[in-house]
């Protein structure tokens, strides 16, 4: 598609929350992502599903400008990623950080509002009683002044929703929020999940459990270092789709689509 | 009046080094600490060389350089696949010798030796004094420490909420927009200028001691960063007069006496400390069973 072409796309509609286009990325010349175009509708959660070292996590994070791409553009609502910060939350892996860091649960969710804040202002009052709303958001409101490392799993992925809430964006990308928690911790990711759809949110989430995608998702983004589909699930989520992406790593119960077993661990 | 001026170095060697070695300590960076403590011995022989004292902005600036250099070489080299504790020991231990060899050729002659670097002579400081007018202004290395201690404190409280999270979440630091890059070297910057303000008083290597040590013991005591900080600069502070007094007793070396004094810190913190210390956890288990 030629530039032009692609401007004249993007006035004639409302911009869409996410558009990607011919994005590629390559650690020390192996190609993790190859020319990856996709369009987000608003208001939809997305599900990017893909086997170990598909570049599910590495398309998240070139998308945030966390790590460079030999090519392609990004829009957020029709513009560079640069310009749209504030219109964006993000959750990164919970292994990611240290949890033993010296910090309590509020602390944490403030810094979702470092974003909106000046370079010297320190957040204030207000600040404060949003992030505690955030925290009451996930039913983490009791734990406010608990130090983080006492939190379990669960607990400390709640905590970090809660974060992203308080970045009080359009968009949400979420890398992995499911894995590893308890039940009570995936029921409410999923109400949250909802509740941001409803306010016309749009929520973009790297998922793992294959049994659960047709559950929570409008669409799904299956990944493969190429995109092998895109589309709302019905349609997508197909086991022929699935054999594609994942090769020959999936093992069925039966012709519908229920995968008995993914051979492969968390993370990648 | 020569005690209170070595009380004086050491509590502001103290509280540079504590509060710079908390944000060390938290990104896991202790070793790169220790690496521009010995990297900026090449940038102190040079400027030394080139303007003849000791006590010069130049020296202070080629530290700087120097401190930079090394981060930006361990960076380059981890970058490219080099482990990384590799890394770090290649390019300090490569910039030190450089800086030894430098010593033993040029700076023979003139009052710069290998010992005064490594080792510093707290003892002396009050002999080095600022004149101003005919005016004695008190000893020069109080006012480098002062001024090193001052920017410090005014860049981390300034940017107190980007250090934190750089520390704790880079990839949302980054996310938001904090340049994480920028504050990383601003970070080392810092740590350039402490240990090169400190280096007459403490010597180059105990440095990475006072800026190690009170952090670690400020981590087990805490949960909270900003207490942290406080508890770092308390802990080095205290070590610094446990150990003049010791060193005077045992007329043994001072600066030595004070990392010694900071490690009995770090263990009584390590064994005692209410949340994380061992005989406290054991005596928590044995009530449970």
């Amino acid at each position: 598609m030629s530039q032009t072409k692609m401007t004249a796309k993007h006035n004639a509609k409302m911009a869409a929350p996410l558009a990607i286009h011919g994005l590629s990325v390559a650690y020390q010349k192996k190609p993790v992502l190859r020319n990856i175009s996709f369009e987000v509708t608003e208001g939809e959660l997305v599900g990017v599903i893909g086997p170990n070292g598909a570049g599910k996590s590495t398309l998240m994070k070139a998308t945030l400008g966390l790590i460079p791409s030999i090519s392609g553009e990004v829009l957020v609502y029709g513009k560079a990623y640069k310009q749209q910060r504030k219109l964006i939350g993000y959750v990164p892996q919970r292994e990611s950080v240290d949890w033993d860091f010296p910090t309590n649960a509020l602390d944490v969710v403030l810094m979702g509002r470092y974003g909106h804040l000046s370079w010297f202002r320190r957040p204030g009052a207000k600040d404060k009683e949003f992030a505690l709303e955030c925290l009451n958001k996930v039913g983490m409101a009791d734990y406010a002044n608990r130090q983080i490392s006492q939190l379990s799993g669960g607990q400390q992925q709640r905590v970090f929703l809660a974060r992203a809430l308080a970045q009080d964006a359009k968009l949400y990308f979420m890398d992995e929020p499911f894995a590893g928690v308890d039940a009570a911790t995936e029921k409410a990711i999923i109400t949250l999940l909802q509740e941001l759809k409803l306010q016309g949110k749009t929520v973009i989430v790297v998922h793992h459990d294959l049994a659960t995608v047709q559950d929570y998702f409008d669409s799904v983004l299956l990944l493969n270092v190429e995109l092998q589909a895109y589309g709302p699930t019905a349609e997508t989520f197909t086991q022929e789709q699935l054999q594609r992406t994942y090769g020959g790593r999936l093992a069925f119960l039966d012709r519908s689509i229920q995968p008995l077993s993914i051979s492969e661990g968390k993370g990648e | 009046m020569s005690d209170f001026w070595i009380l004086l170095t050491g509590a502001l060697v103290a509280s540079c080094c504590g509060i710079l070695g908390v944000f060390l300590v938290l990104r896991k960076m202790a070793m790169i600490g220790d690496a521009i403590s010995h990297s900026v011995m090449p940038g102190i022989v040079v400027a030394f060389l080139l303007s003849g004292s000791r006590d010069s902005l130049l020296m202070m600036f080629a530290a700087l350089l120097c401190g930079l250099l090394t981060t930006f070489l361990i960076q380059m080299f981890q970058n490219s696949g080099i482990q990384s504790d590799a890394s770090i020991g290649v390019v300090f231990t490569a910039l030190f010798a450089i800086g030894v060899v430098l010593v033993s050729l040029y700076a023979r002659q003139v009052h710069l030796d290998q010992d005064a670097i490594l080792y510093g002579e707290i003892a002396y400081v009050h002999w080095n004094i600022w004149e101003l007018g005919g005016v004695s202004m008190g000893p020069k290395a109080i006012w480098l420490l002062g001024f090193t201690l001052f920017v410090i404190a005014a860049v981390i409280g300034l940017f107190y909420k980007q250090f934190k999270l750089c520390a704790f979440d880079p990839a949302l630091a980054a996310a938001i927009g904090i340049p994480v890059v920028f504050f990383h070297y601003l970070l080392m910057g810092l740590v350039s200028m402490a240990t090169v303000s400190s280096f007459e008083s403490v010597g180059a290597i105990l440095v990475v001691g006072l800026l190690i040590i009170p952090a670690s013991t400020a981590y087990l005591l805490t949960d909270r960063l900003g207490v942290m900080i406080g508890l770092s600069v308390g802990a080095g502070v205290a070590s610094t007069f446990l150990g003049y007094g010791a060193a005077v007793l045992l007329d043994a070396s001072i600066a030595g006496c004070m990392v010694c004094a900071a490690s009995l810190l770090f263990i009584a913190a390590f064994l005692f400390s209410p949340s994380h210390g061992v005989i406290v956890k054991k005596l928590r288990l044995r009530q449970l069973t």
